[in-house]
């Protein structure tokens, strides 16, 4: 609870400055805290005549930090591939466990691993554990949550990282219960603070508005799953030596109270839009699924994936996996072409993060243009043909 | 078949921005809206009850106010709403919320099915759903994208993946989120806008569902925020000039490293 000494409160109004939640205002010279309040302490801090104070009752059992050790990277595995997210785990568990001079270790869960394990070492990682069985494919969150449980349980390592995938955003958030563990989602910064080794987590909330940096003080592991696209993977080095050690998983991890009785993967063109390159978007202003059809062609000239606003999907041009913004993907690809798409919050949400923004738009007040690093206004159903014929005059240049 | 909805009172999107001089959260206008992930999970709740019988509970966490998004589930289908509202749960991050919740969960009563949004807009973590079924020991299975079919003993549902989707058949009880190609959600009928104006909202304290006071709120949260600022803003955009032939030209030069 954040507790106001009425003695002491000179009614500044310092403190209602400096929250970040409008969760405390001056009322007749006194501070009064809301129900808004997350207890975050940055009035405490700025309040130099110290009325405030925070009031953390301790979490039942203090737990030794000191005795985790080691930065940890889940591997995802799925249908004989690698999902790419997890070289940038290791480039970036490399780096965390080298500046804490301890060992980095990959877990990889499924079914005909072969090779791949051996593998993990060549990007980075000194231990990698190998649970292979044939009930491990395809993915159950029992399955993988048990077992990923027992081995932190028993080698106790200080971070865990997971990618921010479907199966990653799935299980690690049980595993972290199970572990009652801190767990920060779709990080896109990870930096150890020099102080202390504690892993300083960031990232976006509120689609993007805002950016909040997180620890886990009181508890081990420091657990956060990673946004695909976000972290460098190292190049591959053969030269690389570690171990691989293979776990078997027991009858009883291998039970699941859920059953994949198929798994489908997408017929219509590449669905997976968070490990895309290059992105192109198509909103309203196209008019028809005809007129979508011209995405399509925008995309196979420059070798990208097809994305789409909202509006598109409930229209049905598109299925629902294409979708980008607040109700649908989180994408953050090197180019991003937003053509006929108006750019509202809640599909903006889901792509600033783009390391480029090219928009095409009829309307030149569309607020995609705000946040677009090239523009061009006009008619796409004459632009777009035009790209078309420039970028592959260009290719062949 | 009994089923309960979880639900989050959100700041709406459009309305979110931080101050970037002074790092604060603009006050002015923030409307509270549904997280709209959740307004599937209560769609898809009434739709079951619809075909198989039974009762819809709705449940947040949050301030007094949020029982106004319990009302607004009640005009859409739901029969009950409970809030669960203390002081004490405030700084719950998504482990502290899931303890708090299965707690007030385990207070109203046996339940089948539990079905929540797959994220909220606000956090964006996807966490609290998981964190729920571990904690009420129950399987889950998250971004349910259709029930295929569903009976008094268990579902098969169509799970979204990275690379298309998986066909899972589970049994009761079970916690699903779900993402919004699942339905489309009704708006609230006139009726149900005056049962829901006068339904009886239950609440519970953090001592009403017996509540370890180091496991909720701040002290029970293992991750805590220590710095909030505003994203780093895009440069300048580059504006191109001439005919739209010229313009392209231009473009198409600058897309040189994407080629």
């Amino acid at each position: 609870m954040l507790k106001i000494d009425k003695e002491l409160c000179i009614g500044c109004g310092i403190c209602e400055e400096q929250c970040a939640f409008g969760a405390i205002e001056v009322v007749d010279d006194v501070a009064v805290v809301g129900d808004s309040c997350t207890l975050c302490g940055a009035c405490v801090e700025a309040c130099d005549p110290g009325a405030l104070t925070l009031e953390i009752e301790d979490a039942a059992a203090k737990v030794d930090l000191a005795s985790f050790s080691g930065v940890w990277v889940f591997c995802e595995y799925r249908k004989n591939s690698l999902a790419t997210v997890s070289q940038e785990l290791l480039g970036i568990g490399r780096t965390l466990a080298d500046s804490r001079g301890v060992v980095l270790s990959a877990v990889i869960i499924g079914s005909e691993i072969g090779d791949t394990a051996q593998q993990l070492i060549g990007y980075g990682a000194d231990v990698v554990y190998k649970v292979e069985h044939a009930e491990l494919e395809p993915f159950t969150e029992d399955r993988y949550t048990k077992i990923m449980t027992r081995l932190i349980k028993k080698h106790r390592p200080e971070i865990v990282l997971a990618g921010a995938t479907a199966i990653g955003r799935s299980f690690i958030p049980g595993v972290a219960t199970a572990l009652d563990a801190g767990l920060t989602a779709d990080c896109t910064g990870l930096e150890i603070r020099r102080d202390d080794g504690a892993l300083l987590q960031t990232r976006p909330a509120f689609g993007g508005n805002i950016m909040a940096t997180i620890e886990c003080p009181r508890s081990r592991p420091q657990m956060a799953t990673v946004r695909p696209k976000v972290m460098k993977s190292r190049d591959f080095d053969v030269s690389r030596s570690g171990e691989v050690v293979n776990v078997e998983p027991t009858p009883e991890e291998l039970q699941s109270r859920t059953t994949v009785v198929e798994s489908v993967s997408a017929q219509q063109g590449n669905v997976n839009i968070q490990e895309s390159d290059i992105l192109i978007s198509g909103g309203r202003g196209l008019e028809s699924e005809k007129g979508f059809e011209l995405i399509r062609r925008l995309a196979e000239a420059l070798g990208a994936d097809v994305a789409a606003s909202r509006a598109v999907v409930d229209a049905g041009w598109i299925p629902y996996p294409h979708q980008v913004g607040q109700t649908g993907k989180t994408v953050a690809p090197k180019l991003y072409v937003a053509c006929g798409i108006s750019g509202a919050v809640q599909h903006v949400a889901g792509m600033q993060s783009a390391e480029a923004i090219v928009a095409i738009n009829r309307d030149e007040n569309a607020p995609i243009f705000d946040v677009a690093d090239f523009g061009i206004v006009g008619d796409i159903t004459e632009i777009i043909p035009k790209l078309i014929t420039k970028i592959e005059e260009k290719r062949k240049a | 078949m009994k089923i309960v909805v979880c639900v989050k009172q959100v700041p709406d999107a459009k309305d979110v921005r931080l101050d970037p001089e002074t790092n604060t959260l603009a006050r002015e206008g923030v409307e509270s809206i549904l997280n709209p992930y959740d307004q599937y999970a209560l769609e898809e709740a009434v739709r079951l009850k619809e075909q198989l019988g039974g009762e819809v509970t709705v449940i947040t966490m949050g301030p007094p106010q949020a029982q106004g998004v319990l009302r607004l589930a009640i005009s859409c289908g739901a029969d009950n709403g409970v809030l669960v509202s203390d002081r004490a749960f405030a700084g719950a991050d998504t482990w502290a919320t899931a303890y708090t919740l299965a707690k007030a969960i385990e207070k109203t009563g046996r339940f089948d099915l539990v079905l929540c949004g797959k994220q909220a807009i606000d956090g964006d973590t996807a966490q609290v759903g998981p964190g729920l079924a571990m904690r009420m020991d129950i399987p889950y299975i998250t971004c349910v994208q259709n029930v295929r079919s569903a009976d008094n003993d268990g579902m098969v549902v169509e799970r979204m993946m990275d690379d298309g989707h998986d066909v899972v058949e589970v049994k009761y009880p079970v916690l699903l989120t779900v993402v919004k190609d699942i339905n489309e959600p009704r708006v609230p009928s006139l009726k149900g806008k005056m049962k829901a104006k006068k339904a009886e909202i239950t609440t519970l304290s953090a001592e009403d569902i017996g509540a370890d006071p180091g496991s909720i709120g701040l002290p029970g949260s293992p991750t805590q925020v220590v710095k909030v600022f505003p994203p780093e803003p895009r440069g300048e955009r580059a504006v191109f000039s001439g005919t739209i032939d010229e313009q392209l030209d231009q473009l198409v030069d600058k897309l040189k490293p994407y080629l």
